[in-house]
């Protein structure tokens, strides 16, 4: 058994690993709960991210957080290229096929970066890397507790684009009545571009606040492939507030698991959590029963 | 394609397959059929659940890695016979299947739901692979080289080609009856529509679980191959995502539901593969750009796959014969 400040402090990880995490799972469940697809490609375009910060930083030496009103954008970009002119066109009205698609693009994602970038792991120098912070009997870095902040922000400023303006009450009302928002005049191929392009877009986030406390390699993206599903059928399908607090439970569990478990192994738990969810209770905490 | 037609046409496929090696000495020649009927056979193996099932499994890398584990651990530690252990490998990815099965079908599971926790198995059977002792974790377990038919080892490709062509065959058997018998008229029907199939009378649960057996036991058999021809197996290959995508995309290229579009679909992946290497060399990750690539614009500008375009040609054909005449 591990004494009391080793759990604290594993646990006060977890929380700030999660709120990444939840980020990441907010962009999945955003585009879920809009396009009713699940977006295969959703670690990938995170790789991609991550390779956006990684070269920025290395090449013209722009800080990794000074870096997020370019690789937000980008990442938008992106997604909302993607949705239009790829995705968009492979549906045939069968889910199956957009599966498909996301998959294929993960594949192609994945791999270029393999060819381009080599299977080298890369990681970036800081000034304030090591430098850490103390929170009751525990030490926490600087770039977590920085990830844990920019992340509630950006989930913030994500919930009230939702709620308070003209685009997140299109996206919403595309979601729930394709057709009725059509009749109103919305452009729904737009919306559904926007809202993959949104989704995206906390990938470029992300990436930004990972980056300084974490590394990059052409494979990173399938480790939270299956960690942002998990927090996404956990929390509920299509729910922000499920996929939040999905997200920080999701960290705990992984911190306390490596814990108790060690590095490899204590991955099994969120594993474990997402096929006993998906078994047991598809429609997660919050989420409307299917 | 009548049913008979078709067993002719399959007769005569595995004959003149099967005279390759009569024929040509030539190594690479050999080992690119080899290569390509193994291909053939993943592919088949994903379309019996997911083709003729609609399953869309996006972990099948789970039964060949099964069967593979199985196939070495048999020998290595068990000390049996190389082909007692191939029949306890299809055996033992059967039962994987059935497991996953089991859980997934009695929870009703479908769509992305399944695809998502066919892929999640796979991930928990890698880490565990790599965690456990008696699979020798990373390092993997390496077959001793005994080179001898009764060892299911040969000199030459020729052998290991016999080999994978008759799992091919059995494999094309099996989709024959799937298209041709009752029991995959009642898979289909599931496919189609679940309410309705139910409604006549079938058990979709019992159907898919069939079909999920009888799948893992073909990928079952491909891991033992793996196993035999490559005398290596490690978590990554085992149960990584390449094998599961090389299956899926092999299917969907050539046409999923049919019999013959798996076969297309692994030779023409192959070839594209083959020429991408005489072409660029051996460059990492370039053959996984095709396969996604292509992946891709199948989807997009061919959803029924190579076969499909076949099929559509002669519709057009048979309508323009058919249509002066009224």
């Amino acid at each position: 058994m591990f004494d009391s400040s080793i759990l604290f402090s594993s646990v006060l990880n977890g929380l700030t690993t999660g709120a990444v995490y939840a980020l990441i799972a907010l962009g999945l469940t955003l585009i879920y709960g809009v396009l009713h697809i699940i977006n295969f490609a959703h670690g990938a375009s995170l790789m991609l991210a991550l390779y956006a910060v990684y070269f920025l930083k290395e090449r013209w030496g722009i800080d990794p957080y000074l870096a997020l009103p370019i690789v937000i954008p980008g990442m938008f970009a992106l997604g909302y290229g993607l949705q239009r002119l790829v995705i968009n066109r492979a549906g045939h009205g069968k889910d199956e096929n957009i599966l498909l698609v996301t998959l294929g693009i993960a594949i192609v994602m994945e791999n270029l970066a393999l060819l381009f970038f080599k299977s080298d792991t890369r990681n970036i120098d800081t000034a304030y890397a090591l430098s850490t912070v103390a929170i009751g009997p525990a030490m926490i870095a600087v770039p977590k507790l920085v990830a844990f902040a920019g992340a509630l922000v950006v989930s913030a400023l994500l919930f009230w684009v939702m709620g308070r303006t003209d685009l997140g009450r299109a996206i919403r009302a595309v979601a729930k009545e394709k057709e009725g928002a059509k009749l109103m005049g919305i452009d729904v191929d737009h919306v559904y571009a926007m809202s993959f392009g949104i989704g995206l877009a906390c990938l470029g986030a992300a990436a930004c606040f990972l980056l300084p406390a974490y590394y990059v390699n052409p494979q990173v993206g399938g480790g939270f492939v299956l960690v942002a599903f998990t927090i996404v059928v956990l929390g509920g399908m299509g729910s922000f507030v499920g996929a939040l607090i999905g997200g920080f439970l999701v960290g705990i569990v992984e911190s306390l698991g490596g814990l108790y478990l060690g590095e490899s192994l204590g991955q099994i738990g969120i594993f474990a959590i997402f096929i006993g969810v998906v078994l047991f209770r598809p429609q997660g905490m919050f989420g409307a029963k299917a | 394609m009548s049913g008979p037609r078709q067993l002719a046409g399959i007769a005569l496929f595995a004959a003149a397959v099967a005279c390759v090696p009569l024929v040509t000495a030539s190594g690479a020649t050999l080992n690119f059929v080899m290569m390509a009927l193994y291909a053939t056979l993943i592919a088949q193996a994903w379309n019996i659940l997911g083709g003729f099932g609609g399953q869309f499994s996006f972990g099948h890398a789970l039964f060949f890695g099964s069967g593979a584990y199985i196939q070495a651990i048999a020998q290595l530690q068990g000390g049996l016979n190389a082909w007692v252990a191939l029949g306890l490998a299809v055996i033992g990815a059967a039962v994987v299947g059935l497991f996953i099965g089991g859980l997934s079908f009695r929870y009703g599971l479908k769509g992305s739901y399944f695809a998502l926790v066919t892929l999640a198995f796979a991930e928990v059977f890698r880490i565990v692979a790599l965690s456990v002792p008696f699979t020798g974790g990373g390092v993997g377990l390496m077959l001793p080289l005994r080179e001898a038919p009764s060892n299911l080892q040969f000199a030459t490709r020729a052998g290991y080609l016999w080999v994978v062509l008759a799992f091919v065959v059995a494999a094309l058997l099996v989709t024959w009856w799937l298209r041709n018998g009752r029991f995959g008229a009642w898979l289909q029907a599931v496919r189609d529509n679940e309410d309705a199939a139910r409604a006549v009378g079938v058990n979709p649960f019992r159907v898919k679980l069939g079909a999920i057996g009888i799948s893992a036991a073909f990928m079952g058999a491909a891991g033992a191959f793996y196993v035999q021809v490559f005398q290596y197996i490690d978590p990554g290959i085992a149960y990584g995502s390449s094998t599961s995508v090389e299956a899926l995309v092999g299917a969907i290229v050539g046409g999923v539901g049919t019999l013959w579009g798996p076969v297309l679909g692994a030779v023409v992946l192959h070839l594209l593969a083959d020429l991408t290497r005489n072409l660029f060399g051996e460059l990492p990750g370039i053959n996984m750009v095709i396969y996604g690539t292509v992946l891709v614009l199948i989807v997009i500008f061919l959803p029924r796959g190579i076969a499909g375009l076949g099929l559509s040609v002669r519709q057009l054909w048979a309508s323009a014969k058919g249509g002066p005449r009224g």
